[in-house]
């Protein structure tokens, strides 16, 4: 009998690599999976509330329900993906136990643990994390993250913290290529990043996982920005079914993903798709109420 | 900013000049993987999203990805028909995953109204080891390979559940199961070699890129 091996790095890393060119889309009911399957997402992240609405309404954000998660395994084939707190391992563990495909630690839900992230190497079920900068993204890494999607502002419909964050993390990957290994100690020093990881980032000039972007991401322009910037593919969440024709735009966003360079495609899918989500400007956003801030 | 595309033909377009010019179909999956396979062995590189692209290569490979979305792609954007030309024409095409369950014949277990391209005599079921907890790796013998074992990595992967008398069974799994298929210049698997290292299904495939060019 040949050896089988569930849960490696290469299983675990490889689905992200699958999903790349794709558009993983918030959901939170099975109606909205149903949308978001037919449109073309590559992956469902099932919800309770979409983060515009855990930023409306407040109070402490956790796990969705698993009657809700069940649900939409059920009413779609594509993987499906949950939010864990920060820290939450026990919820982690239950996401494992229902058998989504991906495991969310997310900063768009309440942190259970303001000192340490989840120990994710301990899981079957492969993590995505959110990260602001490098050394965050290598820490998550670290830490068994097997994909990351670097923050937003999620629930604003605000682009511009996606795009600090892509630019943030691609630039300073380019710092660390013209690096000389002599100098690469002290660059994992000043990132709080493992040096294994920051020499090998050096090396390849691509992180060793797949970078997603997440949080603000409201057209198909602004999906088509991210992946222009460098992205793999995107996560949307509020910005489609807070929109005036969840449909339409849905497939509008995945069309101008894959099309991200095609001008002409983004204008014509950018046609007619009724009112994007009002939004939140981020600067209008009081400190203590953004949550890329929330993980270290 | 050409750096978000993730073609590998830039890099070594002057060593690789000679070689025969490959597609990687380039709507969503992992183009990346299979573009450096391909460079890595000679090949000239092109991503394939529009008709005229596809006029211009000798051999296409379908990467792993999301069937569902490929399909919708295909066929939204005027690919589907081209593509099923040039899979009757004789172009060699050797899909991953769901470039496989592109190329089967019948597709179980697929979306309402989604289509496969075809070509290949067999009926494929999609995500036929359930969800990513089941995802694995394992090695496998593929006697057209040689005698040596290929390490192979099955993510959310669909299996061959019949094959018909025009196309080969090239690997099964221990209990019996068909993952690998061949059939005229077209090859599928449900496995992913282009992240595992072994290049040799890759070759496979080249050959009979050079060989119908050759002709």
């Amino acid at each position: 009998m040949t050896v089988s091996e569930t849960g490696s790095s290469r299983v675990k890393r490889g689905l992200a690599e699958m999903l790349k060119g794709g558009v993983i889309m918030d959901v939170v009911t099975t109606e909205q999976a149903r949308i978001a399957e037919d449109a073309g997402a590559v992956a469902v992240m099932a919800l309770e509330r979409v983060p515009a609405d855990i930023r409306s309404q407040g109070g402490v954000a956790r796990m969705s329900d698993p009657d809700l998660i069940d649900a939409i395994i059920a009413e779609v084939s594509i993987p499906v993906m949950a939010k864990a707190r920060i820290g939450h391992f026990v919820e982690a563990q239950v996401l494992q136990a229902l058998d989504v495909d991906y495991i969310d630690e997310s900063e768009v839900l309440s942190p259970a643990d303001y000192v340490n992230h989840i120990d994710k190497w301990s899981f079957n079920t492969p993590f995505v994390c959110g990260a602001t900068n490098l050394g965050e993204a290598l820490r998550r890494i670290n830490e068994g993250a097997a994909m990351i999607r670097s923050k937003g502002e999620a629930g604003t419909g605000d682009v511009s913290e996606a795009t600090k964050h892509i630019r943030k993390i691609n630039s300073e990957i380019n710092v660390l290529r013209s690096m000389t290994k002599d100098e690469l100690y002290v660059a994992a020093k000043e990132l709080q990043a493992p040096y294994e990881l920051v020499l090998e980032v050096a090396e390849t000039g691509k992180l060793p996982v797949v970078l997603f972007v997440a949080g603000g991401v409201a057209t198909p322009a602004d999906a088509a920005m991210m992946m222009q910037l460098g992205a793999d593919g995107v996560f949307v969440g509020s910005g489609i079914f807070k929109s005036g024709n969840p449909e339409a735009r849905a497939a509008a966003v995945v069309k101008a993903t894959t099309f991200h360079d095609d001008p002409a495609v983004i204008a014509e899918v950018s046609r007619g798709l009724g009112e994007a989500m009002v939004g939140i400007n981020v600067a209008d956003l009081a400190a203590p109420h953004r949550l890329a801030e929330r993980g270290w | 900013m050409t750096a978000a595309l993730p073609n590998g033909s830039s890099d070594a377009g002057d060593r690789n000049a000679s070689g025969p010019r490959v597609g990687v179909l380039a709507l969503q999956g992992d183009v990346r993987e299979h573009a450096q396979v391909l460079t890595a062995l000679g090949a000239r590189v092109d991503l394939v999203r529009r008709p005229e692209e596809l006029d211009l290569v000798e051999g296409l490979v379908i990467p792993g990805g999301e069937s569902s979305v490929m399909d919708k792609l295909a066929r939204m954007f005027g690919l589907a028909e081209p593509l099923k030309a040039a899979i009757a024409g004789g172009l060699p095409v050797y899909g991953t995953c769901a470039g496989l369950i592109m190329l089967a014949d019948t597709v179980l277990d697929a979306i309402a109204g989604q289509q496969s391209l075809g070509g290949i005599d067999v009926a494929v079921r999609r995500n036929a080891f359930g969800s990513q907890n089941q995802s694995f790796e394992t090695d496998l013998v593929i006697p057209v390979l040689g005698e040596a074992p290929m390490h192979a990595a099955f993510i959310r992967g669909p299996v061959v559940e019949s094959v018909g008398p025009a196309a080969t069974a090239l690997a099964g799994l221990d209990d019996g199961r068909v993952v690998a298929v061949e059939q005229g210049n077209l090859l599928g698997t449900s496995f992913h070699p282009e992240i595992t290292g072994d290049h040799r299904f890759h070759e496979y495939f080249l050959e009979k890129v050079r060989a119908r060019a050759a002709r």
